[in-house]
């Protein structure tokens, strides 16, 4: 390939795609504490959360700018007792509307209106296979037996249910568990989720890490239950970063898939963009959407290849993976425009391999929940 | 998986919908945590699917449709509708 079609290709990629998907996060406020929770370290309080009217305002933007689905989030959206409303003017976009949720706080009434107002799938989270250990990752009584009941009622519904199971050390020897699990409860699909290292999971990493040895079984295990269960549940597996080759292409490359919008209204190119310094979020109630996702500072900072430093620049797998994740890179590295140090190719992987691996060996069996 | 067999009536759970997409200009199968871009024979056998026909009848029917010889149609849309199947966006009763 010569210099100029290289350039033109280039060009391609630091323009704005049509988005695909929103992340909505309604609140975060949640009663579960999960030390690996994706929310930031600094939590936005009810008082600054944006209104039913502003979300219904920012889907029917967000669908007139091509997005298609709509994941509702948090904290716990369920949290809101506007959801309803959340929910219909959802749907009312023409999106489709999915629901993020550990079950905690839903009730059956609420439930069956989010149906009628036509929800379209559930995605329900769960910490463990035994309300033992669920509760004691989760950080909240009871919440194991409470997602039991909530599963039981999304599948009467006939509304199709997805298992998110976030795995690190200490539940992915229960992953044959989780598989089985997801398939009595009737879910369609499950997403064996590895924790990501940002924000609550780095601070927690000690404690979360698996050790290459598990990984590897996962691995196995997964496979087996593929062909196993072909046609009763679709699993989403994806191995741990910090044990991969390359990196993920994080959120199918910054600025190109989807966008997140905070309780308080700020929009962001993934749900922990805020832990980058010096990026600057534009607001729904301040800006069009569609103008924040195609010229925001913060979209257009790694949109594309041209923010790339080495080994990033010259890599063919450039507009592949996307130099993987910015957030990641800063916490591991301190610089975010450097190579996801999942990546073989960084200077910085062996340290990370050998900190996981060594952090994996001392399990530290304590963590620092998630809190307000 | 091998797909519907002929008397078997192949629909889409709930949850899972056809689409057009006026900003892309193309139809779209959206499922949970998936939208796939259909083409013009996707988008054609998916709309076939409403629960009613066995699959000899969306076979006749596309056939008809677009004077495809049917043997050629079954086996492309057995082919599609398997692979939609393994995955959980098409279910047959």
């Amino acid at each position: 390939m010569n210099a100029e079609a290289l350039t033109a290709i280039e060009k391609a990629a630091d323009a704005a795609p049509i988005p695909m998907a929103l992340l909505a996060e309604l609140t975060h406020r949640c009663p579960l504490k999960c030390p690996y929770c994706s929310n930031p370290l600094d939590l936005i309080r009810r008082s600054s959360e944006l209104s039913a009217e502003t979300w219904a305002d920012v889907f029917a933007q967000a669908a007139a700018m091509g997005v298609l689905h709509v994941h509702l989030s948090g904290g716990e959206p369920a949290a809101r007792r506007d959801l309803p409303e959340i929910v219909e003017s959802a749907v009312t976009a023409g999106l489709y509307t999915n629901l993020i949720t550990s079950g905690v706080g839903l009730t059956e009434a609420t439930f069956a209106d989010l149906v009628a107002r036509g929800l379209d799938h559930v995605q329900l989270s769960i910490q463990g296979t035994d309300a033992t250990t669920a509760d004691r990752i989760g950080g909240y009584k009871g919440g194991f037996d409470t997602k039991m009941r909530v599963a039981a009622w999304i599948v009467a519904a006939g509304v199709p249910l997805t298992v998110n199971a976030v795995m690190h050390r200490q539940n992915l020897d229960r992953l044959s568990e989780t598989i089985d699990l997801a398939v009595r409860l009737g879910a369609r699909r499950l997403e064996v989720a590895h924790t990501q290292y940002h924000g609550w999971a780095y601070r927690n990493r000690a404690a979360l890490m698996p050790t290459p040895g598990q990984v590897a079984r996962s691995g196995e295990i997964v496979a087996e239950a593929r062909r196993r269960l072909e046609g009763v549940l679709a699993i989403d597996y994806v191995t741990p970063d910090h044990l991969a080759k390359y990196p993920k292409p994080c959120m199918g490359g910054w600025g190109r898939v989807g966008l997140n919008v905070t309780p308080s209204g700020k929009v962001l190119p993934c749900h922990a963009a805020e832990t980058i310094p010096g990026l600057v979020f534009d607001t729904v109630t301040e800006r069009p959407l569609a103008e924040i996702w195609r010229e925001g500072a913060a979209f257009t900072a790694f949109r594309g290849t041209g923010w790339m430093q080495e080994p990033c620049a010259s890599c063919p797998r450039k507009a592949v993976d996307w130099g993987g994740c910015r957030c990641q890179a800063l916490a591991w590295t301190g610089d975010a425009a450097a190579t996801d140090p999942a990546c073989t190719l960084s200077p910085h992987n062996a340290r990370m391999r050998a900190e996981a691996t060594g952090e994996a060996a001392d399990a530290d069996e304590a963590f620092a929940y998630r809190e307000m | 998986m091998t797909g519907p067999e002929d008397g078997s009536r192949p629909y889409l759970p709930r949850g899972v919908r056809l689409r057009w997409c006026a900003v892309r200009g193309a139809w779209f199968l959206l499922a949970p945590e998936r939208a796939v871009k259909l083409d013009a024979v996707g988008s054609a056998i998916l709309s076939a699917l409403d629960g009613e026909r066995d699959f000899a009848g969306v076979v006749a029917k596309l056939s008809a449709d677009f004077g495809a010889p049917p043997e050629q149609v079954a086996t492309d849309a057995r082919k599609f509708l398997a692979d939609l199947m393994a995955r959980r966006m098409v279910e047959a009763a």
